[in-house]
């Protein structure tokens, strides 16, 4: 595929195959080498921060002052892990990062799917405008809608004691919903999924529709089956952009309870400032379940980025 | 498709028909359509399009949840002008961005180039070098604000080994912004590796067959080949690149708070801090107006810069001749 990797396919190349096979396998060989060389080093730069922070996380203290580099704790301990529990509580802050990924991911998911499949394989009169408004949405930094954003959830009418004029209470603050309901039909759920759905061939959905089939279940029962693939990138990715959200979560979430592992996470590094023991404790608590999805789901995560980059 | 062939014989049998006869299925597609996409444009209406319009309207008072909100025109943006505080959240993030982005684009396109090979161990790798992006900010901020401890941090060890002091990082004015630039790298090039190997895989194996034999050696077959049909990807790189580097905010907050000495302070911290710090929610809503507008002027010129206009066809350069093509074999 790339310039060294191309070049033994014996069948475009036009010299004979047996001309001198030899130094041509040896060097190979000798590139395979180096190649693995340079590859592990990036990878041991890479990889040992996080080998180090779960090794921290089971050293004792005493262990972690002392200097000592060892990926392995002579001592290992679990106390770290128990304080982090104890003295904040993790667990409360870990159900409402999981609500809230959980939450973005079926959201963005149903939503992103039926917006991205009217766009790619519906036809009618304002299609393409829609799509170049999400589009161009894309490139709209964050940060210029944040305090609208945040006043129009605050002021939500008839939420969190609010009279019909939005005055009066806190609105959608401090509920689940402000940070579900905002992104819950993402522009880059819409478009990451029109692309998904563009590669799916037209003719099944005519055929579904000469039969008298109506278009939601010909969205339903053909098109969503075939999208499995696609829908499940998207709704890892959503998970995952859920679960990490920090800055979002940070202003609308600002009750103790309803406080997420991010939020919990990086208040954490102003207490304990320097016992580094329960904070690399925290920190892989609160890695563990987008690393799992990661780890599971990875192949096709990563052909998913791929894919919508290549578009 | 459907709708087009079954309105077009009925258009021209019909006498000037009344607006159009549609199909049923054309206006069953159509209805459906909208319905579709209704709950992502409503949200869009309410989540991105009044939040626009209110923030040019917020940006004109001086509007702070309590007290009278009064009209004041262009007042805050006269005021961000003279705001040295300004200044130095804009040059803050200036050189976060300035170091940010080659680096990153450097090290993703390296690495893809570096994995974009047939061997079985890529995936495994590829693996490795993704598990960064996958943790979240906090998180990967929160390693390396122990990595970077000056005593006991893992890197300044790691430095002491080649007999290198290294520098107090976070706790320096000097070298708090380079080590987040660092630990920003490290934890987001993944993504970016990923997109350039998606755009690696598209380069035609017989551009290298034909540069080869015209005798180019590796770095010609790199620059005249592979870059040239990378434009759109890195265009693509380059401008999420750019649009993420002036939005910096997690890692900031988390390692520094903005510290040593200001140094720290970036953009979209500091009009976090402003609007939900001190509630100057007008003057906040300016400044997220200006850093909007810095961000698609440097857009702008990115693009100029690595024009996608081309679309990523290869561009004909002659490579040199006398290169000897024994050199090229190796």
């Amino acid at each position: 595929m790339t310039a060294v990797a191309a070049r033994p396919a014996p069948a475009a190349a036009p010299t004979p195959p047996t001309s001198r096979p030899r130094p041509r396998s040896r060097r190979r060989r000798l590139g395979a080498a180096v190649w693995y060389v340079a590859v592990s080093v990036l990878a041991v730069v890479m990889v040992a921060p996080l080998v180090w922070t779960l090794a921290t996380a089971f050293k004792p203290a005493t262990e972690i002052l002392s200097g000592a580099l060892s990926l392995i704790p002579d001592d290992p301990t679990l106390d770290n892990f128990a304080r982090v529990f104890q003295d904040v509580p993790f667990g409360r802050y870990f159900v409402n990062s999981l609500v809230l990924g959980v939450g973005g991911a079926v959201t963005n998911v149903f939503f992103g799917g039926l917006g991205g499949y009217a766009l790619a394989k519906l036809r009618f009169r304002g299609r393409a405008g829609v799509f170049a408004l999400f589009l161009s949405s894309l490139m709209i930094p964050g940060i210029v809608t944040m305090i609208p954003t945040f006043l129009i959830l605050r002021h939500f009418p008839l939420a969190g004691g609010n009279d019909l004029l939005g005055q009066g209470g806190l609105g959608l603050l401090n509920t689940y919903a402000a940070v579900i309901v905002p992104g819950a039909a993402g522009a880059f759920a819409v478009f990451f999924m029109k692309q998904f759905f563009e590669t799916l061939p037209d003719e099944l959905g005519e055929a579904a529709r000469i039969d008298g089939a109506s278009e939601f279940r010909i969205f339903v029962q053909v098109y969503f089956p075939l999208a499995r693939a696609g829908l499940a990138v998207l709704g890892i990715l959503s998970f995952q952009a859920g679960w990490n959200n920090f800055l979002w979560p940070l202003i609308v979430l600002n009750d103790p309870s309803m406080m997420t592992v991010q939020v919990g996470l990086s208040s954490f590094v102003n207490d304990y400032e320097t016992a580094f023991g329960p904070l690399m404790a925290g920190t892989v608590v609160a890695s563990l379940p987008v690393l799992l999805v990661f780890l599971v789901a990875q192949r096709w995560i990563i052909e998913g980025v791929a894919h919508v980059g290549s578009k | 498709m459907t709708g087009a062939v079954a309105t077009a014989p009925a258009a021209r049998t019909g006498r000037a028909p009344a607006p159009r006869p549609v199909s049923p299925t054309a206006r069953q597609m159509r209805r459906a359509g909208w319905w579709f996409l209704a709950v992502p444009l409503a949200l869009f209406v309410v989540f991105m399009l009044l939040p626009m319009g209110m923030a040019a309207v917020i940006s004109l008072t001086d509007y702070a949840i309590i007290g009278d909100t009064a009209w004041v025109g262009w007042q805050n943006y006269a005021r961000i002008w003279d705001d040295a505080f300004f200044w130095t959240a804009l040059r803050n993030t200036a050189r976060y961005t300035l170091m940010y982005v080659p680096l990153g684009l450097v090290v993703a396109l390296g690495t893809a180039l570096l994995l974009n090979r047939s061997y079985r161990a890529v995936r495994l790798f590829r693996t490795l070098f993704y598990i960064p992006v996958v943790s979240s900010t906090v998180a990967t901020a929160t390693i390396w604000y122990w990595l970077l401890n000056p005593q006991k941090g893992l890197l300044n060890v790691a430095l002491g080994w080649f007999g290198i002091d290294g520098p107090r990082w976070l706790y320096d004015s000097q070298w708090a912004m380079t080590a987040i630039v660092l630990m920003s790298v490290w934890a987001g090039f993944g993504t970016n590796m990923i997109i350039f190997l998606g755009g690696l895989q598209g380069v035609p194996g017989d551009l290298y067959e034909a540069a080869r034999l015209d005798g180019a050696n590796v770095w010609q077959q790199f620059r005249y080949v592979t870059l040239p049909s990378l434009t759109r990807t890195t265009f693509l790189v380059s401008t999420l690149l750019i649009i993420g580097a002036f939005q910096v905010f997690d890692q900031a907050y988390v390692l520094t708070k903005g510290g040593p000495g200001n140094s720290t302070v970036t953009m979209v911290y500091y009009i976090y801090n402003k609007g939900f710090g001190s509630l100057e929610m007008g003057y906040a809503s300016a400044l997220s107006f200006v850093l909007f507008l810095i961000i698609l002027v440097f857009s702008l010129i990115n693009a100029r810069l690595n024009r996608p206009g081309d679309g990523g066809r290869v561009r004909r350069r002659r490579v040199p001749a006398a290169v000897p093509s024994a050199v090229a074999a190796r």
